[in-house]
């Protein structure tokens, strides 16, 4: 039986996030593997905003730092539990960005670019000035999720970076499994017939508009659950969560891995996460190198990393 | 029969420039009528006020008894109202298939959550929605294509994928903006045919062609636009024979053509 593109990415997906710890030399990269998925969180947020429905946001780790700072508030000031607060940090980024969407996705190419862009910048700058609240560029403590003490009393004890690995991955592969859902949904093609031909989605009755708006929205949603769970991991936030940078990375690591694909936006998610690791050997070239890799990715293989390979695997005919 | 679709003193001005001025004209249901002019008579323009993408100046359309007039696409789509493109509009990334489904849009959409989590009433819309666009596909003739993807379909098949994608809406009214234009001999002849098979299943439709052999041949009544003016409307006989039809538009055109010809 032939397997459906669904079923064989998140095959591809649990085999890769179970079997790699086999090759890992030691406990630290149980850490950068975790990093990676939460990364790829996010990335995969902006396979159905830009790969699905062709929208560009430069803003989206304005939503990071929102469920990022949403654990580290809410426990202390409203006595949640860390793990409501990440649900709290995800509703407040779904209102938040349909309030900011419904004007915004009227914009069209750079300029919805440059406002959401200025969406992001927003979230940074109140996170860095509000010191009382946040502690301002210093960061913030995050209380622990406690899960992993929960897990040991069952008897299932993991190192931390362990917990994370595993913890990170479920959520990935949950999320990876909703936005393939979506790509074969009636939603899903709605949102990709507005990206090939905005008129021709119109006249077959799609309400683009309100079609944008849901995929921001949800795009919104799993980058506040990245950035709760990068809080939730790191114990420890700083506003660079919400940073332009952060968002730049966002949108270059699915660019790279192939951004129509949600396998290729994961791919790109873990090479620009692996590489700053690899390259710490370069130490002060390490942008340079950076920089270079994406110019040569974009140049020679546009349709990102992953589609390349495959095509290139699978021969010309594909 | 009443009428469906009625545009009643349509105009609009771009920059100073009368692009269309007072046009007004009927079509019933099961009716051809066909919009013909020369280049930059204000046909297309005329399409794009109708079906919402232009906001009109002046006048009124009025869409089963509904005054509809600068509407959103959307919303005419859900009032039955549906169009094809003088350049072809079609979803190039997606498959044939997923063209044909995209056109079920209004049937198959529902809760973006249920779509997110793949619940069974997700599925039944979309598995409902693909076996109407199959039958579309066989339909127009490009059901062996379907798990292709659309953008390397012929010009031809293109054509015919995107009216299969307008009928699946099923449209009381298809506005077709040169469905023949660019289409060998035989491709014209089968969007005839399929033209003609839709006109008699009752829905109403709405034709700029400039192959004036394919109008005069399928329209049942054709509108005369040249410098955006209505200069003459009538049945096909009628209209080639009007004067004033003759020097704007047939004359210089049966003249080139019969260059062409000898040449």
């Amino acid at each position: 039986m032939k397997l459906s593109a669904k079923s064989s990415t998140l095959l591809v997906l649990v085999v890769l996030i179970l079997l790699s710890p086999v090759l890992f030399p030691s406990g630290y990269y149980y850490r950068v593997g975790a990093l990676i998925f939460v990364n790829a969180i996010a990335v995969t947020g902006i396979v159905i905003l830009t790969g699905y429905a062709g929208q560009i946001s430069l803003g989206h780790a304005g939503f990071a730092g929102i469920g990022a700072y949403a654990c580290a508030l809410a426990p202390v000031h409203l006595g949640l539990h860390p793990s409501l607060a990440l649900v709290l940090g995800a509703a407040i980024s779904a209102v938040l960005a349909w309030l900011v969407g419904r004007p915004i996705l009227r914009l069209k190419g750079y300029y919805l670019g440059v406002a959401t862009l200025g969406f992001g910048i927003l979230i940074s700058m109140i996170l860095n000035n509000e010191r009382q609240l946040t502690g301002g560029p210093d960061g913030m403590e995050v209380p622990d999720l406690g899960l992993r003490g929960l897990l040991r009393d069952a008897g299932l004890d993991l190192t931390n970076g362990q917990f994370w690995y595993f913890f990170c991955g479920i959520v990935l592969i949950a999320a990876a499994w909703l936005a393939l859902n979506l790509f074969n949904s009636p939603t899903g093609r709605a949102l990709r017939a507005l990206h090939g031909s905005e008129v021709a989605a119109r006249t077959v009755g799609v309400d683009v508009a309100r079609l944008k708006l849901q995929a921001f929205v949800i795009s919104a949603v799993y980058a506040s659950v990245s950035g709760s769970l990068l809080a939730l991991q790191n114990k420890f936030i700083t506003p660079d969560v919400a940073g332009f940078m952060h968002s730049i990375e966002m949108v270059t690591m699915a660019v790279l891995g192939g951004v129509g694909s949600v396998l290729g936006a994961i791919f790109g998610a873990a090479v620009l996460t692996l590489l700053p690791q690899v390259l710490t050997v370069f130490a002060e070239y390490e942008q340079l190198v950076l920089g270079l890799v994406m110019m040569l990715v974009m140049i020679f293989l546009p349709q990102g990393l992953l589609p390349s390979i495959l095509r290139k695997v699978r021969g010309k005919d594909e | 029969m009443t009428a469906l679709l009625s545009v009643e003193g349509l105009g609009i001005t771009f920059g100073g420039l009368k692009a269309v001025n007072d046009v007004s004209f009927t079509v019933r249901p099961g009716e051809i009528v066909s919009v013909i002019g020369p280049n930059g008579a204000g046909k297309t323009t005329l399409f794009n006020m109708i079906s919402g993408v232009y906001q009109p100046g002046r006048g009124r359309v009025v869409l089963n008894g509904e005054d509809v007039t600068g509407m959103a696409p959307h919303l005419l789509a859900r009032r039955g109202m549906s169009r094809t493109f003088q350049n072809l509009q079609i979803f190039q990334s997606m498959t044939v298939l997923e063209n044909a489904i995209s056109g079920y849009h209004l049937k198959e959409r529902g809760p973006v959550l249920a779509d997110l989590f793949n619940l069974p009433s997700s599925r039944r819309r979309a598995a409902a929605a693909q076996a109407g666009a199959r039958e579309l596909l066989a339909r127009v003739g490009l059901d062996r294509a379907a798990e292709r993807e659309a953008g390397n379909l012929s010009y031809g098949a293109l054509k015919r994928l995107e009216i299969a994608r307008a009928l699946a809406l099923s449209p009381k009214i298809l506005l077709l903006d040169e469905p023949a234009a660019g289409c060998n001999a035989v491709e014209t002849e089968e969007i005839d045919h399929l033209i003609a098979e839709v006109a008699k299943s009752g829905v109403a439709i709405l034709l700029v062609e400039h192959d004036m052999k394919m109008v005069m041949r399928i329209s049942n009544h054709i509108v005369v636009l040249d410098h955006g003016e209505k200069i003459a409307e009538g049945d096909p006989a009628s209209v080639s024979r009007n004067p004033a039809v003759i020097a704007a538009y047939l004359g210089t055109d049966a003249e080139t053509e019969a260059a062409h010809a000898d040449g």
